[in-house]
């Protein structure tokens, strides 16, 4: 019998914040690091697509994933990508698929694509004989029990999510800000959106497997979103967005070694005050009516 | 089947749950705002999981969590339509404090281990006692009265915000009732039947209404109709097959008939475009 999910029982995460030796916190901020890199990257793309509701529902797909291939006997991992890619094409075919249909088609498809899958999820669970403790795991993650292989598998998934994302960055961003004029130059949106949805699934197939799939997607929203109230510009948005992302990790590391709380909640809570906090500022920098900056897109 | 008493407060609270939701569904879905109904589930879980660290009421922690976040969002969101970075933002933030309240109930009782968190997040419609069961309809009954109450204010400031204000409608107001409306809704299907069910019975069949029909009143009560049939028959395949969850048999139902929508919306579209050739 398998021990239930590698050992990734929420129980530890209290386990090792008594242990707290060195190496794993090395291990858990280097993995920060590229989770922090990587969902900053992506999730500036994914708050200016206004694609949330879709990056969250790609990070809970990622549960009937392992809890299926634990079912079949699979490798985990398999389980995640497999998941992630087959929802990114879900949502891609199904989500944005008529245009016409508007925000509340997309909205209503999205949500049902994800219950489905949650659905799924409960199924896999209970024929696997109901060992629901390691769900926690799954969406909680446990940062704190990293291995080295894990964050060197990480890395080159980010090199390679990075990459891609350079490469379709420019035409992604046309596609992004304004969908009609860019299909009318000739640029492919819908193949660039079931790129890009294919990329953010597998960036949280990726990271969910290790700091689990809620926590993906906090990086994935409060940064990016927080950046984009400072600055409407590409470029320093992107950077702002994965430096801000990349701060409120280590912070939230850091703080979580020296306190009896998990690393999820100070992650959360760091970037959300910010988020909060820069908000509160623009409000009062803004006159009344001046709306985020890109409320229109 | 109903002589089992479980089953008979599965029936019993499943349809009038299904009712509420299914009503909600069409104008959450009509507003686009399903991931709104997503985040105040896991809301709802988060407030369970905080009452039961303090060692209070669960359902009191339940409606006091999302009542409040759901004003909240609403009070964040321009024009009480919080956008969906807003909603994402708050969401990861209350995910963030359920592992908080998570950890502190483990950590507060010792030989608990987190089944009561998985009940919140995938409920058990068939664990359901009579008393629960009853207040689980009446809640349902009272929350879906409430909506029908301003059902034609609100529809006509979802479909068409701009001229509702200028006719003198409340429409942050009117915004705000329906998100707490949703909020309690959310927090009584969450504990009764879980997290799973009340996204997927908010989502699938006010989307199937949608396209079936743009007629308001009929959508209305064809997504009340899509999410009781869903219900009865998922309850009805779940009892027949053993190894079928109640909530993935639902789901699956509602999904069905959410596809079924869809193909024949398309298959309309594609006979009236013959048709004006």
């Amino acid at each position: 019998m398998r021990i239930e999910l590698a050992g990734l029982s929420w129980d530890l995460v209290s386990d090792f914040e008594q242990l707290t030796t060195y190496p794993f916190m090395v291990q858990a901020l280097e993995a920060g690091a590229i989770v922090a890199v990587m969902a900053g990257a992506i999730g500036w793309f994914m708050v200016l697509r206004r694609q949330t509701f879709a990056g969250h529902t790609l990070s809970v797909i990622a549960f009937p994933g392992a809890a299926g291939a634990t079912l079949a006997g699979l490798p985990i991992a398999l389980g995640y990508f497999g998941a992630c890619g087959l929802g990114a094409l879900a949502l891609s075919l199904f989500g944005r698929g008529g245009r016409e249909d508007g925000i509340a088609g997309e909205s209503a498809t999205i949500g049902t694509i994800q219950a489905f899958g949650l659905g799924l999820g409960f199924l896999f669970v209970v024929l696997y004989g109901g060992q629901l403790v390691g769900l926690e795991s799954l969406l909680f993650g446990t940062f704190l029990g990293i291995t080295a292989g894990q964050v060197q598998t990480l890395f080159w998934i980010a090199v390679a999510v990075l990459a891609v994302l350079a490469v379709i960055g420019r035409p992604l961003l046309f596609a992004s800000v304004d969908p009609g004029v860019a299909r009318a130059a000739g640029v492919p949106t819908r193949l660039l959106d079931l790129g890009f949805l294919l990329l953010l699934g597998a960036a949280v197939a990726a990271t969910a497997q290790i700091t689990g799939a809620l926590l993906v997607f906090a990086l994935l929203v409060t940064p990016p979103a927080t950046a984009q109230q400072i600055t409407a510009r590409p470029g320093p948005g992107l950077a702002l967005s994965v430096g801000l992302a990349l701060a409120v990790t280590w912070l939230g590391l850091a703080v979580a070694y020296f306190s009896p709380y998990p690393v999820g909640f100070w992650v959360t809570s760091i970037s959300f005050g910010l988020y909060v906090a820069v908000r509160a500022a623009r409000h009062l920098y803004d006159t009344r009516g001046a709306g985020p900056a890109l409320e229109t897109a | 089947m109903f002589a089992h008493e479980f089953m008979r407060n599965a029936y019993l609270a499943g349809t009038f749950v299904a009712l509420a939701c299914g009503l909600i569904g069409y104008f959450v879905v009509l507003r686009g705002q399903v991931f709104a109904g997503d985040a105040l589930s896991h809301v709802a879980f988060t407030g369970a999981l905080a009452a039961a660290a303090a060692g209070i009421d669960i359902r009191l922690g339940l409606f006091a969590a999302t009542i409040l976040v759901a004003l909240g969002m609403g009070g964040l969101g321009s024009r009480s339509r919080p956008d969906d970075v807003v909603i994402g933002s708050v969401f990861a933030w209350v995910l963030g404090l359920g592992v908080l309240f998570l950890s502190l109930f483990v950590n507060g009782s010792s030989g608990s281990d987190g089944t009561a968190a998985v009940r919140v997040l995938f409920g058990s419609i068939l664990g359901l006692s009579a008393a629960d069961a009853r207040l689980a309809a009446v809640i349902a009954i009272a929350a879906a009265s409430a909506l029908l109450a301003i059902a034609r204010p609100l529809l006509f400031s979802s479909l068409d915000p701009e001229v509702a204000r200028g006719l003198g409608m409340p429409v942050r107001a009117l915004g705000l009732g329906f998100f707490a409306i949703l909020a309690v809704v959310a927090a009584e299907a969450t504990q009764a039947v879980g997290a799973l069910l009340l996204l997927g019975l908010l989502a699938a069949p006010g989307g199937a209404a949608r396209l079936l029909t743009d007629n308001p009143w009929r959508g209305l009560a064809i997504s009340a109709a899509i999410a009781v049939g869903s219900t009865w028959l998922g309850l009805f395949l779940s009892y027949e097959i053993d190894s079928l969850p109640a909530g993935t048999a639902v789901i699956g139902v509602a999904t069905a008939a959410f596809a079924a929508a869809a193909l024949a919306r398309a298959n309309l579209g594609q006979v009236r475009r013959i048709g004006a050739r």
